[in-house]
Parts: structure tokens; sequence; C-alpha cells
């Protein structure tokens, strides 16, 4: 059984200029210790659905459609103190900037701590005592546990923010740009840390980058996401080499391979649609070199090919 | 720069802020047309003789600068010069009030500041409800009204209209109260100077707090404790609070110059026996020295009360005590 | 001369703030009252009932208010409502010249300091600190003290105190245009000094000037009030502090609250009316604000 299922997820903005549909009709789920990854430009909706997840979207935003069904759970219809005890507890997640999601003036064991005494019963010298271990296991080192966030580098402070996450063993991580805004080194470094803690801790992970290459070998499988909608879903091996949508084809052209392999960047025309009056038909076409008269007119379905999920007329 | 350098530059800037008050204490009062003696001394039964006199006592005999040495010098001996009205030295005359006007002020500012930031937190965590806007139009109003209006509104009604609390003074003449009885009559002539502070002071509180609440709410590091599944009272207070109320204290050193204004006009419409009260005799008496001395006291308190919170902050503030300076 | 489109432009940004304003509710509230006590104090002459300096007969002495004497009279027999009505000129006077003179010096010397940056920057930015350090009240009072009671020495009192505010905002507002690259394109194509400062960053500055200075009048209108109820106002005048002053000293205030009241409720309300139009107009120059209200 799926560990997580989403369902029809829909996520509007309701602001005075109209309502933006930030997260229109989404659908995936995600297996024990599977990773998933959604990938897409920044404004595509795919931080709005990670934020839906664990009930995070604000006014004027609002979750008006879907379902989203963790372990058996429906999180939509939860009580506030029914969510607020799986925060952190079963569902935890980094954010984007983690330089400036730490607490100025707390240590950083204390901030990791504070989620354990919340969630367990277990007193605040054991709490502190996990705390250590957990910097430990990020590779931080148990003598920094006094630090405070300003004394952390950014790839130090990202290591702080999976530790917290992960210090109450959650069945599923969420990880928003995790790797954004650090230098390559760092990236690499966060990034065998993250398969790392995921081996040893069994987590299931949703991550969410907008640069398919960074994290294409962490993933099991991937969704693309183009202006609030899923257009392609696969395994991650298959829509790396094999992509189908022209926009997943786009994407992949559009970063350099983190391996270094020799390839023509292609930067992909024009800007993703603004979600309040987005095109007709198929959202991408403005942008599509492929777009024939069908695209223009009608919004295609999400249907399978060769192993893929796939939302193109031309497929 | 560790907390010790941050302390050395804090009070090596507070003492040359000293000297410079003292320089301009000194200009001011020489700025005014006419003989310095002349006009220190209004008095028209001083000799020509000891006129004299009290010129070479002041050194106004020597040129400007000497006569700033000599002031100086006069200075760091503790000596104001003599008031005219009271007729002794002004310092002694000072010294004698200032524990009343501490007592009264004391007291005041630490329930002002206690609830003020209590309703300024309360206002900007529930921020667009009626309680914040009922909360915020109530700090606006109260900060919009001068300190001595407040005072003589309240003196109207709860003095003269219902005769509740006492007219004027910090103790009823002639009672002979001694012990507990003596303070229980300090307490209730103290109630309405107190509360004219209070509410002339917790608007700015609340105002700043509010502020402060709300700045420090749209930080990331309040949704990383959400996302902990930390309970709402526990990120108000272990979180959002503490980081709302650093920039409270910074702007509470700034604040204490406006204390002292409500302290003069609150203590004169209630003849407090501190030295806002002092303020107002000296100037109905025109007495330029006392008047001096008693500038020289406030701005000189401000400068150390502003150094202790720079202190208190350097200690609070993480960034301060291990890393460079804040931005 | 032709009306350059610049100009024009200008014009245009100035009906659209006006508009603006008056849509804001604080903005209006605020105007209104202004406008009031405008009213009262240009008609003042037309307005009272009887001479307000005129001492009464002593049959008149601490009246209360009646249709002859609207608001009552004081221990002088002097009619209130007609003290009133002159003290919103000398509240007025005093609040509109002392902030024009404070936002003036001020924001010269903020210009400058923001401008030339080093070592002038540096020194008058150290000044302008040591002024914000010094308790306003007292050294008003000093002042006042020492220089006599007029109406010219309160306005100089009160701007002496007051600029380093203004000199601070203006500061900081012209540090972050210079860093915007329309400045730094005028200096590529070799714009002088004191043209960039005029052409360029003067303009970008009113705004802000606008705002401090509907501050400043709140300051100045409270200043005035309390040196004059401390018994430092100018004696020929007839101000509201004054008035307040007299009913203190008098020692009959608890018996003749139509006295006391009615310059209490001037002061506040009018203080009041700078604040909410100062609080709008900052709300107004915020990034964003026509944005969120449908401009």
């Amino acid at each position: 059984m799926a560990l997580l299922e989403v369902k029809n997820l829909k996520v509007y903005y309701f602001t005075r200029k109209g309502t933006a549909k930030a997260v229109d009709g989404v659908n995936f789920s995600i297996d024990k210790n599977e990773t998933l990854g959604l990938i897409g430009e920044s404004g595509c909706g795919k931080t709005t659905t990670a934020l839906s997840l664990m009930r995070f979207v604000t006014p004027p935003g609002r979750i008006v459609k879907g379902k989203i069904v963790f372990d058996g759970r429906d999180i939509i219809s939860m009580s506030n103190e029914e969510i607020r005890l799986l925060r952190g507890k079963e569902i935890s997640i980094v954010f984007q900037a983690a330089q400036n999601a730490l607490n100025p003036v707390m240590t950083i064991e204390k901030q990791i701590s504070e989620g354990i005494l919340e969630h367990e019963s277990i007193t605040e010298d054991e709490a502190l005592e996990r705390a250590k271990n957990q910097l430990n296991l990020v590779g931080i080192g148990d003598e920094r546990s006094k630090s405070y966030p300003h004394e952390l580098s950014g790839g130090m402070k990202q290591r702080v923010m999976i530790a917290m996450a992960t210090v109450c063993n959650p069945k599923l991580l969420i990880l928003d740009e995790p790797v954004t805004g650090l230098d390559v080194i760092v990236q690499r470094q966060i990034l065998s840390l993250i398969n790392d803690l995921r081996a040893k801790l069994h987590l299931t992970i949703v991550i969410i980058a907008h640069d398919l290459s960074v994290i294409a070998e962490t993933c099991d499988k991937i969704a693309v996401m183009y202006a609030g909608k899923i257009v392609e879903q696969a395994s991650a091996v298959s829509l790396y080499k094999n992509p189908m949508h022209p926009y997943s084809q786009a994407l992949i052209k559009a970063y350099p391979s983190i391996k270094g392999e020799k390839k023509k960047l292609k930067s992909i025309p024009g800007a993703p649609p603004r979600l309040v009056n987005p095109p007709p038909g198929c959202k991408f076409h403005p942008r599509c070199s492929y777009a024939a008269d069908i695209c223009r007119k009608k919004e295609p379905i999400i249907r399978e090919k060769e192993g893929h999920l796939v939302a193109c007329h031309l497929n | 720069m560790g907390l010790k350098g941050f302390a050395i530059k804090k009070i090596i800037a507070a003492i040359i802020t000293i000297f410079a008050i003292v320089g301009v204490n000194f200009v001011i009062f020489r700025m005014a047309p006419g003989d310095p003696v002349r006009m220190m001394f209004r008095d028209p039964r001083i000799s020509g003789e000891q006129m004299q006199l009290i010129r070479e006592k002041f050194g106004l005999d020597k040129p400007l600068w000497g006569q700033f040495i000599s002031y100086l010098k006069e200075l760091s001996h503790g000596n104001l010069g003599l008031s005219f009205w009271q007729k002794r030295p002004v310092l002694d005359v000072i010294t004698d009030r200032i524990p009343q006007t501490l007592l009264l002020v004391l007291t005041a500012l630490t329930i002002a500041m206690f609830l003020g930031t209590i309703f300024g937190a309360l206002a900007g965590w529930k921020r667009g409800t009626r309680v914040d806007s009922f909360i915020l139009s109530l700090s606006l109003t109260m900060y919009s009204i001068p300190a001595f209006s407040l005072g003589i509104i309240l003196l109207l009604i709860f003095a003269y209209i219902l005769s509740i609390f006492p007219l004027s003074g910090m103790t009823t003449p002639a009672s002979g109260l001694t012990g507990l009885g003596y303070w229980k009559d300090v307490l209730w002539h103290m109630c309405l100077p107190a509360f004219s502070i209070i509410m002339w002071y917790i608007g700015e509180y609340v105002l700043l707090t509010r502020g402060s609440m709300l700045d420090t709410l749209r930080k990331d590091y309040i949704l990383t404790a959400r996302a902990k599944g930390l309970k709402e009272s526990t990120i108000l207070i272990k979180h959002a609070l503490r980081n709302a109320l650093l920039p409270v204290i910074t702007v509470t050193g700034v604040n204490i110059g406006f204390a002292v204004a409500g302290v003069i006009e609150v203590e004169t419409v209630f003849s407090w026996p501190g030295i806002g009260r002092l303020v107002y005799d000296a100037v109905m008496k025109r007495d330029y020295p006392l008047l001096q001395g008693v500038f020289l006291v406030f701005a000189i308190s401000i400068v150390l009360a502003n150094l202790v919170i720079d202190l208190i902050y350097g200690y609070i503030d993480p960034r301060i005590k291990v890393g460079g300076e804040k931005k | 001369m032709t009306i350059s489109p610049r100009f024009l432009r200008r014009l245009k940004k100035l009906r659209e703030f006006f508009s603006l304003l008056v849509r804001n509710r604080m903005g209006l509230v605020g105007l209104a009252i202004i406008i009031l006590f405008l009213i009262l104090a240009i008609f003042a002459p037309f307005l009272r009932t009887v001479n307000p300096t005129k001492v009464g007969t002593s049959k008149n002495i601490l009246l209360s208010p009646s249709p002859q004497f609207w608001l009552g009279t004081d221990d002088l027999a002097k009619d209130v409502w007609s003290q009133i009505v002159y003290g919103s000129r000398i509240s007025l006077a005093i609040g509109f010249l002392a902030a024009i003179i404070t936002v003036f010096t001020g924001s010269l010397i903020g210009l400058i300091a923001g401008f030339y940056g080093g070592k002038i920057g540096e020194i008058l930015m150290r000044i302008v600190d040591f002024f914000m350090m010094l308790p306003m009240l007292p050294l008003m009072i000093v002042l006042a003290a020492v220089l006599g009671p007029s109406i010219w020495n309160i306005i100089f009192v009160v701007s002496i105190v007051s600029w380093p505010t203004t000199a601070r905002v203006i500061r900081s507002q012209v540090l972050s245009l210079k860093e915007r690259t329309f400045i730094e394109a005028s200096r590529c194509i070799g714009a002088s000094d004191f043209l960039l400062m005029f052409n360029e960053i003067l303009p970008n500055v009113v705004p802000i000037m606008f705002a401090e200075s509907v501050l400043m009048v709140t300051e100045a209108i409270y200043a005035e009030a309390v040196l004059s109820f401390l018994g430092l106002g100018d004696p020929t005048a007839i101000s509201w502090g004054m008035m307040l002053h007299f009913a203190f000293e008098s020692g009959t205030m608890g018996k003749a609250f139509w006295w006391v009241l009615p310059p209490i409720a001037c002061i506040v309300i009018l203080i009041i009316g700078f604040t909410f139009l100062g609080t709008a107009i900052t709300d107004i120059l915020e990034p964003g604000y026509k944005e969120a209200h449908g401009f």
C-alpha cells in the first residue's frame, strides 16, 4: 500500500487580481522507502504541493479540492491538533533557503531537541543527547552542538535542518530545493548525505528541485510539473534517458549534467504562464516548438505510454 | 570582536558622549544674552562685591576657554553651583529629590514595559483580529495624548470629582505616619502619577512590540518551528517573543529620553517631590544653576541607562557575544 | 516657457497621491481634523464671541458654559471659547513653521551626509547621534528658559532639537537611492554632483520629506503645549498650553473643568489629526500600496 496518496489536489490563491491555480489537479503516490522527485521551473506549483502535504497553505491560499491520504488518514480533514502531532513526528520538511530557517538566538542542539521533547516523553538531557547523535549522523560533529546558526556555513546549516527534520524518524521527509543556493561541491555533499540517511533511516522522501540532473540519481520516480499540473511521470532513469513531454525534454536540455558529460545547453524560450489567466489548451503550447492546432484548443489528459504517464497530444 | 571588546567600545563612546554633554551644558548657559552672573543670580540684593566673589569662584573673570576648564574642575568635585532659590548647593537639592523620582519612575516603567510588551505581542500574534485593532487604536490614542494632559484629566476625575485619590504630593502633610502606614500613604499618593506614566508609556511599548512581532512572525524560523509540530504557545514564547523583544530592548534606550519628558510633566501636575517637579520649580523661580544641574543629571543618566541596555543587549544577542557587530 | 513632460509626469503623480490619500480612511479623518482647525484659525476674528484678551468684570469670574460664554470663563473672566479659537492660530503657526525649518535643516544635512558619505557623512552622523542622545524635553526647557519666553524662541528650540531625526531618515533614503541603477547611469554619462543631487535624488526624497514634515508638526504642537504649560510660553500670546498653565497655577482647576478640558481636547485632537495624516502618507509611500489598493 502506498504511504502517501495525493488525489486530484487543487490549491488556489485568491488574490485581488484573480484566482491563481497554483496546484490544479495533481495526482501521485509514493510507496514506503521510495523517493519521488518533483521538478519544474519556479512558480509551477512544486512548493505549494509540498506545503499542502503538511497543511501549511495559508490565506490567500486554500486547498479547494482533493485528498491527501497519508498512512491511511486524510490530512485535509484532520483537526489542527491532529495535524500538529503529525508534523515533525511523522512528516518532516526541510524548507527552501534553510539559511534563514534557523532561529538566530537558539543553539542548534536546542533547536533539534525541542522537536523530540514535543513528540516523545523523554527528559531534556536525553533529548540533548539525541540531538548530539543526530549532529554526528549528519556529519557536523557534536562538539558544535552549542553553536548558534550564524557561526555555521550555508552547507552546515542545511545539515542542521536535515538533522532537525529526521530526528524523530519521520515516515515521510519532504526536501524543498535542498541544494539550491549552495556551491557545487557542497551540493554533492548534501546529496550524498541524503542518500546515506535514506538508506540508514529507511526514509520515504519527496524531493523538490528545478534541475533534474541534480536529483536524478537520488530519486526512484520523477514527476515533472508545469503550471500547476503534472505533465509527465516516470521512473527516474527512464525519464532522464527518454523524456517524452516536450517540456521535460526542454528542462533536461536546460541544465548541465552533474557528471560533467558535455552537451549543448538550450534555454527554454519564454516564461512560465501566469497562473491567474493561463493560456487555453495545453498550457505549454506557447513555448513548445512542436505545438499543433489541437494543442492550442484542447487540454491534453494524462495517460500511460511506454511506462510513462504523459500529458501531451503528440505522444 | 567578543563581548569584552563590544563592552569597552560602548563604554568609551559613553564617556565621550558625557564629555560632549558637559560641553553643551556649558555653552547653552553662556549663550544667553547678558552677564551670566546677573542671569544666574537674578537677585537685586546681591552687591557688586559679592558678584565679584562669585565671578572669581566660577572663574568668570577668565577667558571662555579658561572658564570651561574651571567649570570642569568644579564639576569633578561635584560642585554644580548654588541654587539661587534654595540657597544651598545644587547637588544637594538634586540628590534630595532622586529617590522619589526613582520610586515613581521605576514602578511605572516596569509595569508599563511588562503590560506593553504583553499587549503588543498579543496584538501582533492576533493580527487583523478585533483584539488587535482594539489594542492598536487604544495605544495610538494614548500615544497622542501629552502626558501632562493625561495627568490633568486623571486629576480632575479621580481627585477633584470622585475624591478617591489625593490631589498632590507624596505623603499626607503632618500625618505623622510611620512604618507600614507611611508606605501605604505613599502608595495611595503614587497611584495617579504612576498610572499617568504607565498609560502614556504603554502605548509606545505596544506599538513597538507589535511591529517587531509582525516582522518576526514573517521569518522562516517560525515556519520551521511549526513544521516541528510545536504547540502555538511554545512557538509564541520560545521563538517569536524572544526574537521580537530584541529590537524592543534597543529602542528602550532611545526612549528613556521620552520617559524623562513624561516624568517632568506628570511630577509637575501631581506636585510629586522628584527631579521632574524640580525642573518646573527651577523654571518658575528662574533658578538657572539648578536648571543646569538637573539637565546634566538627566542627560548623563540617559547615557548611562543606554550603556546598560547596550550591554544587556550584547549579552542576550548571541550574534554580538561571539561574532562581529550586529547589522 | 514650455511645460516639460517631466513636470507633467510629476503633476500626475501628485494628483494620484492625493486621490490615494482621500481614499485612505486614516488620511481622510486626519485631513478633515486639520482643515477644521485651519478654518478655526483663519476665521478666528469672526468665530470669537468676545475679545479673548479682555479681562472681564468680577461678576463674570469662573462662570460655567452659558449662551453668553459658550465655554464659560476663566479666573480673569476671559471667555474660554474665544481663547480656544485664537489658540488654534498659535498651535498651527508654531507647528507648521517649526516643521518647515526642521525638515529643511534635517533634509539638507541628511542629503549631504548620505550623498557624500565618507568623512563628512561620518562626522555629520556622529553629531546627529549625539543630539539624539540628549533628552529632548529637558533640552528644550533649558534652551527656552535661557532664551526667554517668545513664540520665535519656541520655534527655534523645537527645530534645533528635532532636526536630527529627519536628517537620519533622509540619509538612509539617500543611501538606498544611491545604489539604484538610474543614479549610476546618470553618473556614467557625466552628470555633476550638484545636478545629480537636485535632479535625481531630491525629487525622490520629497515624498519622505513631506511625511516627515507632517509628523514633525505633531512634535512641534506637543512641544509648544508642554513648554507653555511649564510656564515657558509666550505670555503675550494666547495658546492652549498657556491656558492650561494659568488654570493649573490658579489652583481653581478643580472647580472649572470647562476651562481645562477644551484646550486638552484641542491639543489631543489636533495631534491625532496630524498623526493620522502622517501614518496614512507613510503607508501610501510604502512600496506595493498602490497595487494592493487597486491602482
